[in-house]
């Protein structure tokens, strides 16, 4: 159905700078996140969000040019971001598991 | 206003705010309200990707982050089970609040940036089958294969690094 409203050529019913402000309001959001918060877990959540709002943008894009690559490139975001969750929690876990802490500003073992 | 323009808006503000509320400290004491926040962020984002045509790029989403990443994250905070004493202090510092005004005079810098004329000159017309399966399907074992592979492999070593980690004694 919504091919054939594409086809129809209602597609840019919503104009393209409104999605980049959307985006760039959520990547403000989540780099704010990942400066002000120190709980490890908030900050990885934090990532995601910017994640997601580059997604956004990929997609923003690929309606406008008419072109599947950001899809694509979409797909490989979303894979890493999988990957790096994995990582990232295990970490968190092992950090756990030593120093009973998942405070970002307590992680300071190779300072100095 | 059209339809599809009051419900980009209504998903829009909808994932701002949710994703606001896992930043903002009320969910930082206890990350779990956090995650179920992020997972509605989610569920917003793929609305506004339907928006977009790409509507196998939001089942993906709902598939992959807010039933997979979300579970591991939500997964992840039970097992901790973390006190306040192991949460620790937010410290506030004043190179923490010029982060965040940082932050906030970039985003509305950039926002101040796009120009709505020019980016909506590049408009073109939107293929049949644009954001199905098969067109992303041809792309990624076409154009992409090799990319795709190295994803499959890049999966493989964050779980078995990911076990590693994890692992009490190894």
């Amino acid at each position: 159905m919504l091919n054939t409203l594409a086809d129809a050529g209602v597609n840019h019913a919503i104009p393209l700078h409104w999605f980049l402000i959307v985006a760039i309001i959520l990547f403000a959001i989540g780099s704010a996140g990942v400066l002000a918060r120190r709980n490890a877990l908030t900050v990885l959540m934090s990532v995601e969000i910017m994640l997601n709002a580059v997604n956004l943008v990929f997609l923003a894009f690929a309606r406008q040019w008419g072109d599947m690559h950001g899809h694509v490139m979409t797909f490989f975001v979303i894979a890493v971001a999988a990957a790096e969750a994995a990582i990232g929690l295990a970490l968190v876990l092992g950090i756990f598991r030593h120093r009973k802490n998942v405070n970002l500003d307590e992680m300071n073992a190779l300072k100095n | 206003m059209g339809f599809e323009q009051i419900l980009f808006w209504l998903l829009a503000i909808g994932a701002i705010v949710t994703s606001a509320l896992v930043v903002l400290p009320p969910s930082g004491k206890n990350p779990l309200y956090g995650a179920l926040f992020l997972i509605v962020s989610f569920f917003f984002m793929s609305g506004v990707y339907i928006l977009l045509f790409a509507h196998t790029m939001a089942i993906l989403q709902i598939l992959v982050y807010a039933g997979a990443i979300m579970v591991l994250f939500t997964f992840v905070i039970m097992l901790l089970n973390l006190t306040k004493k192991e949460i620790g202090d937010e410290t506030r510092t004043v190179a923490k609040a010029l982060g965040i005004v940082a932050v906030g005079v970039l985003g509305v810098k950039t926002i101040l940036m796009v120009d709505s004329q020019s980016v909506a000159i590049i408009a073109q017309p939107i293929p049949a089958g644009f954001g199905g399966v098969d067109a992303i399907a041809d792309l990624l074992f076409k154009n992409y294969l090799i990319p795709f592979e190295l994803t499959g492999l890049l999966l493989f070593v964050a779980v078995i690094g990911a076990v590693v980690l994890a692992k009490r004694t190894l």
